[in-house]
């Protein structure tokens, strides 16, 4: 993706978060998952890939640094539930890692970066249904951007960002972009 | 990946792996609660099949239906070819009652070649004649990476000594095999009696041997084809003890083998001709394995033929 050097003003646009701020977001929705579910007990962070999984991971190690508590964390493709398959090429599937105890009477707290239509999360909770019974789903995301299409919102945001939907965000992310930060840039092939 | 699947030849390397790494997601479906993905809904598969076929069919089958796609399954004996009409009136009925994939199996080499260029949908060949069962080569692919690479995402079989033994002049499984397993970077090896290699088999991608015996020691893994007598119109050897003795793979044989290879054969089995009962039923073999492996290969398959737009471009 994003290879520039410098996070204030990339290719992809300007940045919107730094690393610093990324960081101290995430300190602050681990904290709010803690509260928000009395302690994290039978709490399992389910990552969409690409990016919500380094997120979740995140998530985790934050709170067993807080808690001493030890939160599963995972992955959740969510490909094959899309509703706009019909409208690409056929993707290729990102990884589904569940904790050993499957999701059933967990509360789940999905992770990804960027809250956009809300179709990612409703295709989410699809694949989530096939593969058991959660005592509560909650949302988390780094970013939310409004123009939701569909009735859902986030339990935990990192940064409430209003943009115009001529414009793209992008989370970079160390783990898979090399460097920390939040961009926002004009599409390509818009004046 | 293209529109239709015809040959093995067709795929390349990054094709391959796509399908492989597909298919090593979709395996996790087999532990789940619920064995089923909508992705498919709405999408109308004809299984199309002029020979007789138990896996293979049932496998595309369980496949299509755990994708979400209504499945139609057509086999010559009890429909209108009994009476006399030809593949393309069939594939034109088809085509009229709004098939997006057809899945064909026919004894005459070409017959999906030929389809192809008659109907809208994608076209899957699952086995013509004597020429090529390309999802057959996939599965075994896909069953190699698993026991002998751990199915590492994106890894190919770089390296791997593959031996295929026995009848391969009446074989499509081998020839789809050795385009694929090639392909992935396999050195494949075909040990067979001069009377069951194809003429042309100077031009393949493989080394050829008439001595089985030497092949074994150096090999990691051993697929046993099965003797086709149904399509054999000439006495291709002297008698099938005398085959089964020189070609045959039984407990003294697979002692040869190094302590981490497999045993393959595609099914269905002579067993006592050229695989011995002990040998297929030893931890070795796979043959169990590669027809669970046969649901989840075509899933990927499907999906990646089907899943995305009537014209799947290329795809990374």
């Amino acid at each position: 993706m994003c290879a520039a050097s410098s996070p204030v003003a990339g290719r992809d646009g300007l940045a919107v978060l730094d690393a610093e701020e990324i960081r101290r977001s995430l300190t602050r929705i681990a904290h709010e998952i803690l509260e928000r579910t009395h302690g994290g007990d039978e709490v399992i962070l389910l990552g969409i890939p690409t990016r919500g999984v380094p997120l979740a991971c995140r998530l985790a190690a934050r709170i067993a640094e807080f808690e001493k508590l030890v939160v599963p964390c995972g992955s959740l493709d969510v490909t094959l539930h899309r509703d706009d398959l019909r409208l690409h090429p056929a993707r290729a599937l990102g990884r589904t890692e569940l904790p050993a105890d499957g999701v059933d009477g967990k509360t789940v707290v999905l992770v990804d970066d960027v809250l956009y239509s809300g179709r990612t999360v409703r295709a989410a909770l699809d694949a989530l249904n096939d593969l058991g019974r959660p005592r509560a789903v909650q949302l988390a995301v780094l970013v939310d951007r409004g123009h939701r299409e569909l009735p859902i919102r986030a339990d935990y945001v990192g940064k409430n960002l209003p943009t115009s939907q001529r414009e793209v965000v992008h989370v970079l992310l160390a783990e898979v972009d090399g460097q920390d930060a939040v961009m926002i840039g004009e599409k390509e092939g818009q004046p | 990946m293209k529109r239709h699947l015809i040959s093995a030849a067709d795929l390349s390397r990054a094709d391959a792996l796509l399908i492989l790494d597909t298919a090593e997601e979709l395996a996790q479906l087999a532990d789940r609660p619920i064995k089923k993905l909508p992705t498919l809904r709405g999408r109308t598969v004809v299984n199309l099949f002029y020979e007789d076929s138990t896996r293979t069919r049932i496998s595309f089958e369980a496949a299509a239906k755990r994708l979400s796609a209504d499945v139609i399954n057509f086999s010559a004996k009890g429909s209108s070819v009994a009476k006399g009409e030809s593949l393309k009136d069939t594939a034109l009925t088809l085509e009229a009652m709004g098939a997006d994939a057809v899945v064909i199996r026919h004894p005459a080499s070409g017959a999906a070649h030929r389809l192809a260029g008659w109907v809208q949908g994608s076209v899957l060949n699952a086995g013509d004649g004597t020429h090529e069962h390309p999802t057959q080569a996939l599965l075994d692919a896909f069953t190699i990476r698993r026991r002998l690479t751990g199915g590492r995402r994106g890894a190919g079989l770089d390296g791997l000594r593959v031996t295929i033994v026995g009848d391969v002049l009446h074989s499509r499984v081998a020839r789809s095999n050795v385009l694929l397993l090639s392909t992935l970077g396999a050195e494949v090896t075909l040990a067979a009696p001069p009377t069951l290699l194809p003429l042309a088999v100077g031009s393949w991608p493989c080394a050829v041997s008439y001595d089985l015996d030497s092949e074994l020691p150096k090999s990691d893994v051993v697929m046993m084809l099965r003797v086709q007598q149904e399509r054999m119109s000439a006495a291709y050897f002297p008698s099938v003890r005398e085959y089964s003795r020189r070609y045959g793979l039984d407990a003294a044989r697979m002692a040869r083998l190094p302590d981490h290879a497999i045993v393959m054969h595609p099914g269905p089995m002579n067993r006592g001709v050229e695989i011995a009962a002990e040998v297929a039923d030893s931890a070795r073999s796979t043959i169990v394995e590669q027809v669970a492996n046969g649901v989840t290969t075509r899933m990927a398959v499907l999906y990646l033929l089907l899943g995305g737009t009537e014209f799947p471009a290329v795809t990374q």
